[in-house]
């Protein structure tokens, strides 16, 4: 008997029974529905592309798409170019509008199948490793696991088996969004943002399953909030050990590096450092893990010449990494089909052969795709890559203050810089000797090294600011709490109220990449702004690795400073970009546990409660990938609004609303059925904010929902007001369209705020407050 | 395509339809005072960019007095404020979408506005705005007066030295103030 991957499949040679005798019984069932699940089956099981349009549409009505083309032009097919820029169309029929959801549309399936890809490859070689019945424990006191499962599939996964069929669905819907952006399918731009919608929806089910495959079998930690310290930046490196350096995403090759060295006992001769998510993941195999940094790090740190080995595996990995590599002379390990980057595969030669081609330079890296070779091979070319690489010589001050005489002060460094920093500048005054400028501007590079590429003189920038940065950053150690993965159902049981009533003013989601305006310190700013006002902080990825990065006055950081716990003040480091579904897990089990809506294959319904009732914001105010627009997208279709840096605009439209049009925000009572203005509450889905300052106050407006309660919208409006008389120096001018009643008014500033909305003809009772639905069905 | 309509980052390119090069301060002049209800938008790096008033904030402000609107974006208002001059404020991206509405009655609720002008900003994002209003406010007039050409504006100022750039941005606003 064999059971396929997908469906059950009982398959017998030769069956003797009462009733005869069979020859090749061939049976196949289709997909199982868990009947022991006490819950009955929701509305929308296994939801196709076009199951939530009318959802979609309900929010995309409110918040309508303001459109910024990235280009005038369609280059997709053999018609074009076409330039669609204002009234014109494409040769297809397309328009303006609809081209730039298109493109959002294939960001989003980008982002999402990326995600899926990383979870398929994991969940296969788990299931090698462990078995099919590999039972899921995700988190200590909770029993509602895989919530993003549960609601978009309504199946309750309990061993690894279950999540191949959640994994079959999301690649066939993935297919099917793919599809639609063809030339001659979709044409409307709305139809096209409901199908983006969608792939983010798939996108959180998709990393759910990532997550869930390493949290069971890998033992990371299980949503504790005491989940252990660990060390974060070039400073936490043991030089004097041979280093390895891995970057990306996908933890089975490292588990089996870090595996080796367990075994061989060789943690003493060998440091593992990692970049990006690869680094969390790491640290919750085993907190002997080193996080480097974010993925902005990535070159600076090989152009320090420490790394004795690289090791890649995917997503967000520098494209030229073995050239780079290659001038530090560090060997190069690939290990997923995802990105083999020319080399040559040696995954079925004997490691010994592999590593003794990699230390006598014969090739610049392999690629090794079986996660169980990888540990020997990394490991033991690590420790005879050390004295060899002893001689090596990174780029001296003197070699930089000669080099950077070469400059023809051309300017096409900061033209070419996203954040036009003044390298020019800071360059001719190396030139004379003075690095301090380059040291100044270090922090808020972002690592993509375009001034490289657009330098006449070929001039190493990046090296230059690595050098002149040298003596505080090769010092520089911080503590991180590692990911602890999911909220418990105990946590949400104590904090659901609050945070529905509005008396926790909020949960911050910091997400994201490190595509920053001005360095990643600003994440900290964000972070502990929130956190003094105890709002909930939750972070992912590398907005969590950066928020690490600043001691006050006592030495401590903001992991040491604030507990790990999900309550009002707690700072979580949920984990890798994959944990995201956790932070959107955390606001459907809310309206799951404390509202005990029923979660089975029940979207909407959770979808209007979170938008509703829930104040979460994901700021990503480095967003930079797809990965990250699919992550905002399944926010958005759940109703949480997500700010971004400026940068974020790129990805060319925001969703808006519009505070001035009453009959925008109109909602029904679900205990009346009546229709009620209730404010522009939260005020946008998608925004991108130009500084710092602005999002901050953003947030805190953001964070107000309908269904507040007096005292709950007085702690929100506190927040906002105080954030916008610290960062504009005034009151803000529409407090109007959010004071509902006199007691919505903060105590201490009840005269001022009054004496106000009053001049602007605020009357009590015009906002409503209501049991808030956008959905017609839920009246009861 | 002349220098003056080198795009101020790399490959910021334009599309077939790209922003007028303003030949002369005066040109400048005339559109904004055949205007009737100009609005200038001050971005937030405005105050790090030294200009002959002292910074493109101070210049904001003279542009104020003479009688164009001025709306700051990003949570710059506050540095007017600082200075004793208060602006309309509203973030950037929420402006771009009320420019494209032709129902918008602007700030004082008297009408759409009929040139936009724009300085300070930060590249990039102007870069974007513009391109959603080239497409999507067709009959919206929009000027960048910064030092770097912005090919999605209807018109631009060119790409030159700051030297020069200074200069013709002091004549635009003593433009403007003759006959005040």
């Amino acid at each position: 008997m064999e059971l396929s991957k997908k469906d059950l499949r009982l398959k017998i040679d030769e069956l003797s029974s009462s009733i005869g005798v069979f020859k090749g019984l061939d049976i196949q069932v289709g997909r199982i529905i868990d009947d022991e699940w006490e819950e009955p089956m929701g509305p929308t099981p296994f939801p196709s592309i076009g199951t939530f349009r009318d959802w979609d549409r309900k929010l995309l009505e409110r918040y309508k798409p303001f459109y910024m083309p990235f280009c005038d032009l369609c280059c997709l097919c053999t018609f074009g170019k076409c330039d669609l820029t204002g009234d014109k169309k494409g040769a297809c029929g397309l328009t303006m509008a609809a081209q730039q959801s298109r493109i959002v549309l294939l960001a989003c399936c980008i982002g999402a199948s990326t995600h899926c890809a990383h979870a398929r490859h994991m969940m296969d070689h788990l299931i090698e490793m462990y078995g099919r019945d590999h039972k899921l424990d995700i988190a200590i006191n909770t029993n509602v696991q895989a919530p993003n499962s549960r609601l978009v599939c309504g199946i309750r996964p309990k061993t690894l088996r279950d999540l191949e069929d959640i994994l079959d669905y999301v690649e066939t819907q993935l297919v099917q969004l793919t599809a639609t952006a063809h030339t001659g399918q979709e044409g409307d731009n709305i139809d096209f943002e409901s199908k983006a919608f969608h792939a983010g929806m798939l996108d959180h089910v998709a990393m759910e399953v990532a997550d869930l495959c390493q949290i069971s079998t890998l033992d990371f930690p299980k949503g504790v909030a005491d989940a252990p310290m660990t060390e974060i930046g070039f400073g936490s490196i043991d030089t004097s050990k041979a280093v390895v350096m891995c970057i990306g995403h996908n933890v089975l090759p490292s588990v089996d590096i870090i595996d080796y060295l367990m075994e061989n006992k060789l943690f003493e001769e060998v440091e593992v450092g990692g970049l990006c998510c690869t680094a969390h993941d790491n640290s919750r195999y085993d907190k002997r893990a080193k996080v480097l940094g974010p993925i902005s790090w990535q070159l600076r740190y090989i152009r320090t010449g420490i790394p004795d080995v690289v090791v890649v595996d995917e997503q967000c990995l520098r494209t030229d990494i073995v050239d780079e590599a290659q001038k530090i002379g560090a060997p190069v390990i690939a290990t997923s089909e995802k990105s083999m980057l020319g080399l040559p595969n040696r995954t079925h030669d004997p490691s010994d052969e592999i590593v003794e081609d990699l230390v006598e330079g014969r090739t610049p890296g392999v690629l090794i795709l079986e996660p169980d070779k990888v540990g020997e091979v990394v490991v033991k070319t690590a420790l005879k890559m050390k004295p060899k690489r002893a001689g090596f010589k990174p780029l001296s001050m003197e070699e930089l203050v000669e080099l950077a005489g070469n400059c023809r002060g051309c300017m096409e460094c900061v033209m070419a810089c996203p954040n036009n920093l003044p390298v020019m500048d800071a360059v001719k005054a190396a030139a004379e000797g003075a690095v301090e400028a380059l040291a100044e501007i270090q922090p808020m590079c972002v690592g993509c090294a375009r001034c490289e590429s657009a330098c006449p003189e070929d001039l190493p920038i990046i090296s230059f600011l690595t050098k002149a940065a040298e003596e505080k950053e090769m010092t520089d150690s911080f503590a991180i709490r590692v990911g602890r993965g999911a909220v418990t159902d105990v946590e949400i049981r104590e904090v659901g109220r609050g945070i529905v009533f509005g008396e926790i003013p909020g949960v911050v989601a910091l997400v994201g990449c490190a595509n920053y305006p001005k360095g990643g310190l600003e994440v900290a700013d964000i972070a502990e702004e929130f956190l003094k006002r105890r709002f909930i902080v939750v972070a992912t990825g590398c907005a969590a690795m950066d928020l690490a990065l600043r001691k006050d006055e006592d030495g401590l950081n903001l992991y040491e400073k604030y507990p790990g716990n999900f309550d009002a003040g707690g700072l979580l480091n949920i984990g890798s970009c994959v944990s995201n579904a956790h932070i959107t897990g955390a606001a459907i089990k809310i309206a799951n546990i404390f509202a005990k809506r029923p979660l089975r294959a029940n979207y909407e319904e959770i979808a209007d409660y979170i938008y509703n009732r829930v104040g979460a914001v994901g700021i990503a105010w480095g967003a930079m990938s797809q990965k990250a627009a699919s992550i905002a997208s399944g926010c958005w279709r759940l109703g949480i609004p997500v700010i971004v840096g400026p940068h974020g605009s790129k990805y060319r439209r925001n969703l808006l609303g519009r505070a001035d049009k009453e009959e925008d925000w109109i909602t029904l009572d679900a205990r009346t059925g009546e229709e009620k203005y209730v404010g522009p509450a939260p005020e946008h889905l998608f925004y991108s904010a130009e500084t710092l300052e602005e999002a901050m106050v953003m947030t805190a407006k953001l964070s107000m929902r309908p269904n507040d309660t007096t005292k709950g919208r007085a702690v929100k409006l506190s927040h906002y007001v105080d954030l916008h008389k610290t960062y504009y120096g005034t009151m803000p001018d529409d407090l109007h369209q959010y004071v509902r009643v006199e007691a919505d008014v903060p105590f201490t500033m009840k005269e001022e705020v009054l004496g106000i909305i009053k001049e602007k003809g605020w009357e009590e009772g015009k906002i409503g407050m209501l049991d808030p639905t956008l959905l017609r069905r839920m009246v009861r | 395509m002349s220098a003056k309509m080198r795009t101020g980052q790399t490959a910021e390119i334009p599309g077939p339809k790209k922003a007028n090069v303003i030949p002369q301060p005066k040109v400048a002049v005339s559109m904004i005072k055949r205007a009737e209800r100009p609005l200038l938008v001050v971005g937030s790096k405005a105050p790090d960019i030294e200009t002959n008033d002292g910074d493109l904030v101070d210049s904001a402000i003279r542009f104020l007095k003479t009688g164009v609107t001025v709306v700051a974006t990003g949570h710059l208002s506050k540095t007017f404020r600082d200075r004793g001059v208060e602006v309309y404020s509203m973030q950037f991206m929420n402006l771009g979408d009320r420019l494209r509405d032709p129902g918008w009655a602007g700030f004082d609720g008297k009408g759409p506005y009929d040139i936009v002008l724009f300085v300070g900003t930060l590249y990039y994002m102007e870069w974007l705005v513009q391109s959603g209003l080239k497409s999507f406010a067709q009959d919206l007039r929009t000027v960048s007066l910064g030092n770097a050409y912005q090919p999605n504006a209807s018109w631009s100022m060119g790409s030159s030295p700051m030297k020069n750039w200074l200069t013709a941005l002091d004549d635009i606003i003593k433009g403007l103030e003759e006959g005040k």
